[in-house]
């Protein structure tokens, strides 16, 4: 169940509620509550409007994960934008670049139980986010 | 998607739905700030029941909406921000500092319909 890859193209505001929507449908299909469901999904939202206001385009990726004992939800958000210099800084509430809130990464990361980032300057940003089934 | 606002006596009533896009979200800011002024409205009252997702755009969006319109002399509301949607909120560190909420419409109404009746 749920093992193909998701794939939502971001390219506009459009696409953060797609993708977001897919994601709490995924979630869902893989047992996750409505709780955590709404959790995923507005990470989601948050990794997507970060490709939006940042790097213009890119693409988040959805996938269920069948561990041995638990059950998962992985989720990729990349894009071939400027990058983050200073990825530590970017995790620190309360920092921004683009004048919004500062809080997308650090907050993303309260969201969902694994968190994963690697940005180079120039080439782009992913970001990989998994949380586990209660 | 068109946000439906009603005009219910000095007040209006604005209900999102749950997909509403950011450019949505940017129209029936300015929708709401001229409609206040059309109808020399006292308050408004957002209801976000159907809305399953509050990121730190729409939250800020929100917040906006209420400053404008106590620039304008009038007052906003959200009502039935659901519980889960209010949990995501506060890990991902979003507020709606200094704006009014309420339960339900029913308990907006109430609130306004009190506080209006004190001042006029």
């Amino acid at each position: 169940m749920s093992a193909a890859e998701i794939r939502v193209e971001i390219n506009s505001d459009q696409d953060i509620v797609v993708a977001r929507q897919k994601g709490r449908i995924l979630a869902g299909e893989l047992g996750f509550s409505s709780g955590d469901a709404t959790l995923i999904a507005t990470a989601i939202s948050e990794l997507a409007r970060n490709i939006v206001s940042y790097a213009r385009t890119g693409e988040i990726k959805l996938k269920g994960i069948h561990g041995s004992s638990r059950v998962g939800i992985l989720v990729i958000a990349s894009d071939d934008g400027p990058g983050i210099i200073d990825i530590r800084q970017a995790l620190r509430d309360g920092f921004s670049t683009s004048g919004s809130l500062g809080l997308g990464l650090p907050g993303v990361r309260r969201l969902m139980d694994e968190f994963e980032i690697t940005s180079q300057p120039g080439k782009g940003t992913m970001v990989a986010v998994k949380k586990w089934r209660q | 998607m068109e946000v439906p606002i009603l005009k219910q006596g000095a007040f209006l009533i604005a209900t999102f739905q749950a997909a509403l896009s950011d450019a949505d979200l940017n129209h029936l800011r300015m929708g709401l700030v001229q409609q206040v002024v059309k109808f020399r409205s006292r308050a408004v009252i957002v209801d976000v029941t159907a809305m399953d997702v509050m990121d730190s755009f729409a939250s800020r969006t929100l917040r906006e909406i209420a400053h404008m319109i106590r620039l304008r002399g009038a007052e906003t509301v959200i009502v039935g921000i659901q519980p889960e949607v209010a949990f995501a909120m506060v890990q991902l560190g979003l507020t709606l500092e200094g704006v009014a909420t309420a339960l339900d419409l029913e308990e907006g109404l109430a609130y306004l319909n009190e506080k209006f009746k004190v001042t006029n």
